[in-house]
């Protein structure tokens, strides 16, 4: 625990101690608090240097991104480079070099893009779990800092496996806001369901406009803090489910979202599908239009019906 | 390999010592009898004052082969569970570097290695600070001026279980107070698989003027001897079992 952050100037040269690559600094990319990864070339190709202020878990991501290099579908994490030491100034720092995933961060993402986006990301973010679940592990530490939205395609993908963790053991890095055990819902105990809460509460999150603290009884603040967000009502039920861990897997939760999301009002489900395959872009301008009045027209319904409700 | 037990002792404080035994001295004792001691310091803000308190902190878990981490009270939760499971990595890592030493002569140790095969060490590890078996005893200074981080403290504690009863290996834990009531030091929760009892254990705390962190190490040390003779009484393992094993 050296405690300070890295501060490399760009062109700063990196020499792997035992395989011997060479690396330029382009600049930083991120900053967390296990390490900082750097934008970086090498050979003229682009890729990310992560520096670790905690080597134990960085040699716990390169495990796990080791393992995924074995599977045969779709990449699960960044493309594992290389992983050496680095000898700077008497200290030895340990580095890994992975694939460059050129993106916005989801933390970004999320709060620019309607809240329709949200439910398309989590829904993807959910298929990629449950390939992680399968291969044995489970992301742990899942919060939008360590998600990214890859730029053409909009598609969410993980970045930062410092967290994972194997299917039975107990969870090393979390983040509190997205732990159960922080709100008192769960153990810490590496099972696929911890992964399920993280995700309901990225939904929170993003529909209450930011993390709040856990007051005296935290359960009911959670309940109440969902049922008080207006955007959450259509899947209140999904997020239930998952914050009380009774998802058995990440294909079920996701099944449980997209069909509640078909099943919404038509204008606003044709809109996402056009979104989600990006074809007809010099049409989503009309698109944008009649998706916000039909969405004022059904706030207004909404509001209405509540109203006479209340009444 | 066989698996033993790592024994820890987590003192939580804010300040100095004024009274008995010198505590780093007493925290180099526990060493000597395997036991580590981890200190955390809870300072909100840094002034001249607590600058010895600080100083203090660090040599106690320098002479017992542990870990010193200062925050502030509000990161307390997160930081004791971190601080007893990166004791625990450190004392296996200790261990196994040791074993290097035998194999790889006087300069080896796992940070020496390719990366590769730290790598295949790390996972060895982690393997076994999931399945060892952990006593803590857990010391907190109660004196005049912990008083209002009390509250914060004993959540502390109870994130530190939970985060702990996720592994596959057993806990103990026992809680000393101190300063005591007439002595340096009252044990309010004997050696437990869990701490639901300490709910109410802050709750009848008087104030002393006095910080016998010393005299309150070795008393701790001591705590260990009596597990070990309980563990005996105890022949039946399913009294201590608090997760699934494999």
């Amino acid at each position: 625990m050296t405690g300070q952050d890295f501060n490399f100037y760009p062109g700063t040269r990196i020499i792997g101690k035992w395989h011997r690559k060479q690396y330029e600094l382009i600049r930083k990319i991120g900053s967390g608090a296990q390490g900082t990864v750097y934008l970086a070339v090498s050979d003229g190709k682009k890729m990310a240097i992560k520096l670790a202020r905690d080597r134990a878990s960085l040699i716990a991501e390169v495990n796990v991104l080791k393992q995924f290099e074995q599977l045969q579908s779709n990449p699960l994490g960044p493309s594992l480079y290389d992983n050496d030491d680095w000898l700077y100034g008497g200290e030895t720092i340990g580095f890994c070099a992975m694939e460059y995933l050129k993106g916005t961060p989801a933390s970004e993402a999320l709060r620019k893009r309607s809240f329709d986006w949200t439910i398309v990301f989590l829904v993807q973010l959910l298929n990629q779990l449950k390939k992680l679940h399968e291969s044995g592990y489970i992301f742990a530490d899942l919060k939008p800092e360590n998600l990214i939205i890859i730029d053409p395609g909009h598609q969410i993908r993980c970045v930062d496996f410092g967290g994972a963790t194997k299917i039975g053991r107990s969870v090393r890095e979390y983040t509190e806001f997205y732990d159960r055990g922080y709100w008192g819902m769960g153990t810490r105990k590496a099972e696929p369901s911890y992964d399920l809460f993280a995700c309901a509460m990225i939904l929170i999150d993003a529909a209450t406009g930011g993390r709040f603290e856990r007051s005296g009884y935290p359960q009911d603040q959670l309940l109440r803090k969902v049922k008080e967000a207006s955007r959450l009502v259509p899947y209140q039920s999904i997020i239930f489910k998952a914050l009380s861990g009774r998802y058995a897997s990440a294909e079920e939760m996701r099944q449980a979202l997209v069909s509640q999301a078909m099943e919404r009002q038509q204008p606003s489900t044709q809109m996402r599908r056009r979104g989600v395959s990006a074809t007809a872009k010099s049409k989503t301008n009309d698109g944008w239009v009649s998706a916000w009045l039909a969405a004022s027209i059904m706030l207004t319904i909404y509001i209405v019906c509540v109203l006479v409700y209340t009444m | 390999m066989k698996k033993g037990t790592l024994r820890q002792i987590l003192l939580i404080t804010d300040g100095c010592s004024n009274q008995g035994e010198d505590p780093a001295a007493m925290a180099a004792l526990a060493r000597e009898q395997g036991i580590t001691v981890n200190v955390i310091g809870v300072l909100d803000h840094f002034d001249a004052e607590d600058s010895r308190g600080l100083q203090e902190v660090e040599s106690i878990a320098q002479a017992g082969g542990g870990i010193s981490q200062i925050v502030q009270t509000r990161q307390l939760a997160q930081t004791v569970q971190m601080v007893t499971k990166q004791a625990m990595t450190q004392t296996i890592k200790g261990v196994i570097n040791q074993e290097l030493q035998g194999i790889l002569g006087e300069t080896g140790t796992v940070e020496d290695l390719p990366p590769e095969k730290r790598g295949k060490v790390m996972e060895i590890v982690d393997e076994l600070g999931e399945t060892v078996d952990l006593d803590v005893c857990i010391l907190v200074d109660t004196s005049a001026s912990m008083k209002t981080k009390l509250p914060t403290v004993r959540e502390a504690l109870m994130d530190m279980t939970l985060s702990l009863s996720a592994r596959m290996g057993r806990n103990n834990y026992c809680l000393y107070l101190f300063p005591g009531k007439r002595k340096a030091v009252t044990r309010v929760v004997s050696w437990s698989p869990n701490l639901d009892s300490i709910e109410r254990a802050f709750e009848k705390i008087g104030t002393h003027g006095v910080t016998p962190t010393g005299p309150a190490i070795k008393e701790a040390t001591k705590s260990f001897g009596q597990i070990a003779r309980r563990k005996m009484l105890f022949q039946d393992d399913e009294a201590y079992d608090d997760g699934p094993r494999f």
